[in-house]
């Protein structure tokens, strides 16, 4: 099919295309943050995760040529690092946030040496779903063309959502992230849980990671992040440690990404490198409207390192 | 689950000893409890009240000692044990997480929680239960939210939710008001009179012990000192097991207010808004003059702690004037040096203190860039503040294993003394306080009440905000009330009545 010339209307319909493809990664590790950090405690390595996640999808995919094999072996590799990660934080006067740091490192290190061999073979794609079926114009359905983890993720931010006021696990993470006091009174052991929590963080953002390699840019290479992995953290900040609120703010995220491409591709060619910073000045903005001095951050975990 | 229709249960502590290291905390003490009574454990700060019900509820595991449930022997190794038996605590630290709301603290507080909650029906249940209480509490707001009073009935309803039938009540209205005090010791006395529950309480207080409890227990540094009935006792017989024979510091006499005393604070139409950033605080008119002490009245969470905030400089006021001396006054390090305004805030370690610094470098806060004459020092000497902090310690009785220990090591009294000792000295023109006796012992209430007194004697002006009413009334020239962030009334000491007061604090008037 020829590109059909939409004029202006391709910069919304960018922006749309660019929010659902481009937020995945977040939507996952974010996702995966809020889990940790609601237990309070904060793994800054989900950008080594998310790096080693993406090489292992990638290189399972190649070896099994199934996507979904990979993805799953990314999910366990994850679980193992944020494993790893909580293991050490459970030592007392251990520093949860140099932890993150020198994980960050060593994720992108490991998945470095181990993914020089997969930098040349293509891996098969993971699979999208055309919701763009009733439109006869391309854009629109590439823009509307969505991945299957896309929808899990969207699924995964309700049910999480959900869950942390509805069922046992929820409240023992919230209560753990509260106050650890009020946990050891009630016989929970706060290191256990989030020993769990940060597992399950590590997992969500290794299938980041996948989605990274499998989908969008749909290869393996060094340069495979762009930080995702560091500004979901802050995404997760943003978003007031409230599951549908990642949701949104990956989506915001994603958008906001897409404008400079997409003025670039309707014929601005002046000043549009400075939309490619949109995402950076949104967050800037947003933050500085909601803050307050006078007042703490309000949802933020009473256990948590950064805003203790 | 519910503690409808269950009866109290009997506990008796047998020979208990507890030894950390070469250390002995607690030297055979025996304590019974008979079902359905009322039991006050007395003893000041350090006497091993804390240890004999932490031994009791197995939190430690005691060296020697027994423990007797309904007469017979049972074996808590842990806090699951205890609540096995029916045995629970309320701590003086609230254990609710902030951000639940009440029926969420109350449902995953529960031995077996289901993997997903049914609401509706958790709420029906709640609501039933709620049924057997005596008083109503909001379930659905988070217990941040809720005032002191409201979340330590909450831990109470939480022990009986959990099916407890004999509780340790660890100085339970240290947060409250008078009026919530008397109504949270009411039920309960009522609970214990009905054979639901047994209590054991540890107390300061001898008006709330005289007024609600049976028996009563004395420790003093470990040991048993006395017991009996509450009835056959009086207060002072009662302190003197408490205290042994060592000297109350009492209070100097009151100095008249000299009538053309000058003003020294002055605060006019002072508007902010609060913690929460919803409501706001409004003080349109308070003068304090030299030489007497203001005390400021309120349930806690009606804006004392914003005003402190607001003379302290940590939170700025959106509208209004504050002069000291007739000076504006911004509570800049510069001013209070110059105006001689001094500050002792609630909770001293943390809003006073640098915890983990030195004892010496904290009673040095003040004065620590200041050469002798009062310039300010290029270099700081570590021996001037040594020798400094050395003479306070002395002179304030500040009890330290060292003066180089970081001061968190500090007994709650101690630390107190330490800020007391660093606010006081020198020239003071105004000073500011905050719930100065919070959680300290008799002997220093005493005390620092006396040095505060003292400090008024001497011509300071004193601003007093406190949620103790008697710490009020021994100290006040004038009363005045804040209520929803504003001062609602004022009374002069020689007509103040707890009565009016109250109602006031509760916002009937």
């Amino acid at each position: 099919m020829e590109p059909v010339d939409i004029g202006l209307w391709g910069v919304p319909l960018a922006i749309l295309g660019g929010a659902i493809r481009v937020s995945t990664p977040f939507i996952f590790v974010s996702l995966g943050e809020t889990i940790t950090e609601r237990s309070g405690r904060i793994n800054l390595g989900l950008e080594g995760i998310l790096v080693f996640g993406a090489m292992a999808a990638y290189a399972i995919a190649v070896m099994t040529g199934s996507p979904w094999l990979g993805v799953l072996g990314a999910a366990g590799t994850g679980a193992v690092f944020g494993l790893f990660h909580g293991w050490i934080c459970k030592f007392p006067k251990v520093n949860d946030i140099a932890i993150g740091i020198a994980l960050m490192l060593f994720g992108s290190g490991l998945a470095f040496f181990f993914g020089k061999p997969f930098i040349q073979p293509s891996a098969p794609d993971l699979p999208a779903i055309s919701l763009g079926w009733w439109s006869d114009i391309p854009q629109v359905q590439a823009a509307l063309s969505v991945n299957v983890l896309f929808l899990i993720g969207a699924a995964l931010a309700f049910a999480l959502w959900w869950a942390f006021r509805h069922t046992r696990a929820g409240l023992i993470v919230r209560v753990v992230g509260d106050s650890s006091d009020a946990a050891r009174a009630m016989g929970l052991n706060p290191d256990t849980v989030r020993l769990l929590a940060t597992a399950v963080g590590g997992a969500f953002a290794a299938v980041g990671g996948a989605y990274l390699s499998l989908y969008y840019p749909g290869s393996w290479n060094e340069g495979i992040s762009s930080g995702q992995g560091l500004m979901a953290v802050a995404l997760v900040i943003f978003a007031r440690w409230n599951p549908l609120g990642c949701f949104a703010a990956a989506l915001l995220f994603g958008g906001a990404g897409a404008l400079g491409p997409a003025l670039q591709s309707v014929g601005v060619t002046q000043g549009y490198y400075l939309f490619y910073a949109a995402p950076y000045i949104l967050t800037l903005a947003i933050m500085v409207a909601t803050s307050s001095p006078g007042r703490s951050l309000a949802g933020a975990p009473g256990e948590l390192s950064i805003t203790k | 689950m519910s503690g409808q229709g269950l009866s109290a249960v009997g506990v008796e502590a047998v020979g208990m000893t507890m030894r950390f290291g070469g250390f002995t905390a607690l030297e055979d003490v025996t304590v019974r409890v008979p079902a359905g009574s009322f039991h006050a454990l007395l003893g000041e700060n350090g006497a091993g009240k804390s240890t004999l019900v932490k031994c009791m509820m197995g939190f430690y595991r005691p060296t020697s000692g027994q423990m007797l449930v309904e007469d017979r022997e049972a074996t808590i190794d842990s806090p699951r044990d205890a609540a096995s038996f029916g045995l629970g605590m309320v701590y003086q630290h609230f254990t609710l997480v902030p951000s639940l709301t009440g029926a969420e603290n109350l449902v995953i507080s529960r031995e077996k929680v289901p993997a997903v909650i049914d609401w509706r029906r958790e709420r029906k249940d709640l609501a039933t239960f709620m049924e057997t209480m005596p008083f109503r509490l909001p379930l659905d707001v988070p217990v941040r939210e809720l005032a002191a009073g409201e979340k330590q009935k909450l831990e109470i309803v939480k022990q009986l939710y959990l099916g407890r039938r004999f509780l340790v009540l660890d100085e339970p209205t240290s947060v409250l008001t008078p009026g919530e005090a008397e109504e949270v010791l009411g039920i309960v006395r009522g609970m214990t009179e009905a054979a639901r529950l047994t209590v054991l309480m540890i107390s300061h207080k001898f008006p709330e012990i005289t007024a609600f409890a049976d028996d009563f227990t004395v420790l003093r540094k470990g040991r048993l000192t006395g017991s009996g009935k509450v009835a056959d006792h009086d207060r002072k017989a009662m302190a003197a097991m408490m205290i042994g024979d060592q000297p109350i510091a009492t209070l100097d006499q009151r100095k008249p207010v000299a009538p053309d005393a000058a003003p020294v604070l002055e605060v006019k139409g002072v508007k902010a808004p609060d913690r929460s950033g919803l409501k706001s605080i409004e003080i349109a008119d308070l003068t304090i003059r030299s030489g007497e002490i203001v005390g400021i009245a309120g349930i806690s969470g009606n804006g004392q702690k914003e005003f402190f905030e607001i003379l302290a400089g940590q939170r700025p006021p959106e509208t209004g004037a504050i002069a000291v001396k007739s000076k504006a006054y911004g509570a800049s390090r510069r001013e209070s040096r110059a105006l001689n305004v001094r500050y002792i805030p609630e909770e001293p370690l943390r809003n006073a203190c640098a915890p983990r610094m030195t004892v010496a470098e904290n009673m040095a806060f003040r004065t620590f860039d200041l050469d002798s004459e009062g310039r300010p020092a290029r270099w700081i000497s570590a021996g001037a503040i040594r020798r400094f902090a050395a003479d306070l310690v002395a002179r304030f009785k500040v009890k330290t294993a060292s003066l180089a220990s970081p001061i968190q090591s500090l007994s709650g009294g101690n630390v107190q003394r330490a800020v007391l000792a660093r606010e006081l000295t020198g020239r003071v023109d105004l000073l500011i306080v905050a719930n100065p006796c919070f959680g300290l012992d008799f002997s220093a209430v005493a005390e620092i009440r006396a040095r505060i007194m003292k400090a008024r004697n001497e011509g300071a002006a004193v601003l007093l905000i406190s949620e103790d009413l008697d710490e009020l009334l021994e100290l006040s020239d004038r009363i005045l009330v804040m209520s929803d962030g504003a001062l609602v009334y004022e009374t002069p000491i020689a007509t103040a009545s707890v009565q009016t007061i109250g109602e006031h604090m509760a916002g009937h008037h």
